[in-house]
């Protein structure tokens, strides 16, 4: 009976593969602007980090098109301390795209006329040579279009690739793209978009002044900045993280490097589920997860009691010496039996 | 297309003008370049190079003298729309700076110009020879102060108003701000550059069309080189650049 069934659909799909491979044969490109033009056209809602655009409730298709800028910036790396950033839309990291697997994405890069120098855009998400990059580099002033399909779940990290590639991604071009899943994600209270760099100046960290990009420094792998969303305070005072007791929070995390890899922790926290290196997978009860330079994490969890959750780089140097902490603001009813505030415990005889 | 520019060159007027720009004798010799297409270095015959890049002033001067090239009157096909768009008007550089490098010029206009005084748009090699220089010598290119210099300019925003030109003192051929002040086009700008995709190498150099060799990464030290020949890559003949502008190049005069 099965063996049966399974012949029949075996015989039903090879046709139409077939004609397929006949029709790509003869007009390949034809064949696939014929496809993408039938698709259901958006624009994507690209929103600055730690923000993320909301989720996707289509259940087909579409051509979404994700307008970004490369642009150049002075601002503070940290209070007291400026740098020139190289960045896409603005931020570091650039903004969260957020599309569904099967989509069309037709990617505009513009390159301000304020800009010094070229870039482009790599998007892991993107099976092909160089992820965009041959098709978008780009003098100041001019702009490129580059269309692709994702193919693959996953959250993927984009960033510039541009000669010196260490130095462009060093100086902040690095963001992520989402591909939801065709069946989509679960629901959540809260969704957050932090990414970790490295930056490298001849000043130690808080050196003052406008410090310049170090190339040396770079090239030995020894950051005198390690920070979540470019700047030592992106994520702290007025700047932390929100969410209230019970939230089932997910925080998509990511590596922009360009050299360092994120041992990503957070204090007072379990994280339940890790979908690890930004695939499909997850593994649970987790306490720190490793994330490569180029690579993501996503990361879900629930605050179970109210006060301050830090994020840090378990590799703890960076976190305390150079800059690599956050702050998630948790409000809500106390839980004494599952945390006790107060000093109880202590005792002198 | 550059067949097509180089007949309407032929047909333009060229007017002798009385602004002679001065021009430095350089002498050539042997360059370890950061392209090599055949070897690690090429020779590169003595030539003449423009001592300054061309001026706010001294394109106005062209664009009077050959209306074609002005803003309004340019072809496409031969400027996008960039073109001179800081001016003021198709005619007043205002408020850009006389005596500022000329930007915002494309492939075409900048090779029209130099026709126009008798030169061309120096080679790359010509142009990477005497920007190897600094003011003591011939070659500065493995002296880290002298890179860390030039990645310094790289590093800082571009401005709206360019600087007045010779800011810094002139190498050691007696040439102005190759560095630190303006991209600048030259010749065969899309003939004999990298990859566009930085990072490839190996097979894939032989295996690109039209002469786009992959960057050897012979001397991945020099960014400063890298980030020249990763903007002209990026470039099509008809684009303009707020900061690229250019010199012009002549060959050894006769003794």
């Amino acid at each position: 009976m099965s063996i049966a069934c399974c012949t029949w659909v075996v015989k039903k799909v090879a046709l139409p593969i077939l004609a397929l491979a006949v029709c790509a044969a003869f007009a390949p490109s034809v064949f696939a602007n014929e496809a993408a033009d039938a698709l259901p056209v958006e624009t994507a809602v690209l929103l600055a980090p730690p923000n993320v655009p909301a989720p996707i409730t289509r259940k087909t298709p579409a051509k979404v098109i994700v307008n970004l800028t490369t642009e150049e910036m002075v601002r503070e790396i940290t209070p007291g301390t400026k740098y020139t950033f190289w960045t896409f839309g603005g931020t570091v990291p650039g903004q969260l795209i957020r599309v569904r697997q099967g989509d069309t994405v037709e990617l505009n890069l513009k390159n301000l006329p304020s800009s010094k120098l070229p870039h482009n855009i790599d998007l892991h998400a993107v099976s092909g040579p160089g992820g965009g990059a041959p098709q978008t580099l780009i003098a100041p002033g001019n702009q490129a279009k580059f269309t692709f399909k994702a193919l693959n779940p996953g959250l993927y990290v984009y960033h510039c690739a541009t000669a010196p590639v260490a130095m462009h991604i060093a100086n902040g071009m690095y963001g992520m793209i989402l591909v939801e899943p065709e069946e989509g994600m679960s629901p959540v209270d809260k969704e957050y978009y932090v990414m970790q760099g490295d930056f490298y100046t001849p000043g130690a960290f808080g050196a003052g002044g406008l410090q310049p990009f170090d190339m040396k420094r770079s090239i030995d792998e020894n950051p005198s900045y390690v920070l979540f969303n470019g700047a030592s305070n992106s994520l702290t005072g007025k700047n932390a993280l929100t969410a209230n007791v019970g939230d089932k929070v997910r925080m998509y995390f990511g590596s922009g490097g360009p050299n360092l890899m994120s041992s990503f922790h957070i204090i007072g926290a379990v994280f339940d589920r890790v979908y690890f290196e930004g695939g499909m997978k997850f593994q649970e009860q987790v306490q720190t997860t490793v994330v490569p330079p180029g690579g993501s994490a996503v990361v879900e969890f629930v605050p179970k009691v109210p006060g301050n959750l830090t994020l840090v780089d378990h590799a703890l140097s960076r976190a305390f010496h150079k800059g690599a902490i956050g702050i998630m603001s948790v409000s809500g009813e106390e839980h004494p039996e599952i945390y006790s505030k107060n000093a109880n415990t202590k005792s002198s005889e | 297309m550059k067949a097509l520019a180089a007949s309407l060159l032929v047909v333009s007027v060229i007017s002798m003008t009385s602004h002679a720009a001065e021009y430095r004798p350089i002498t050539g010799g042997t360059l370890r370049t950061a392209l090599p297409l055949d070897g690690d270095t090429v020779e590169v015959a003595a030539y003449q190079l423009r001592a300054l890049p061309v001026s706010q002033q001294e394109f106005k001067r062209f664009v009077l003298a050959h209306p074609q090239w002005r803003r309004d009157h340019v072809t496409p096909l031969f400027a996008g729309q960039g073109y001179l768009s800081s001016w003021k008007t198709p005619q007043d550089f205002a408020p850009n700076l006389a005596a500022a490098p000329v930007t915002q010029v494309s492939w075409y206009a900048a090779a029209a110009f130099c026709e126009s005084e008798g030169a061309a748009l120096p080679t790359w090699v010509q142009w990477e020879f005497a920007a190897a220089a600094d003011e003591t010598r011939q070659d500065a290119r493995k002296d880290p102060l002298w890179r860390a210099k030039i990645l310094g300019w790289y590093e800082t925003l571009s401005l709206d108003v360019l600087p007045a030109m010779a800011l810094h003192p002139a190498n050691v051929f007696g040439v102005y701000d190759l560095h630190q002040s303006i991209w600048e086009w030259v010749d065969d700008f899309n003939g004999l550059f990298v990859n566009v995709d930085s990072r490839a190498q190996g097979e894939q150099k032989v295996l690109e069309t039209c002469g786009a060799a992959a960057l050897s990464l012979g001397d991945k030290e020099n960014y400063a080189v890298l980030m020249r020949i990763a903007l002209l890559t990026a470039l099509k003949g008809q684009d303009t650049v707020n900061t690229l502008g250019f010199r012009c190049a002549k060959p050894a005069s006769k003794k």
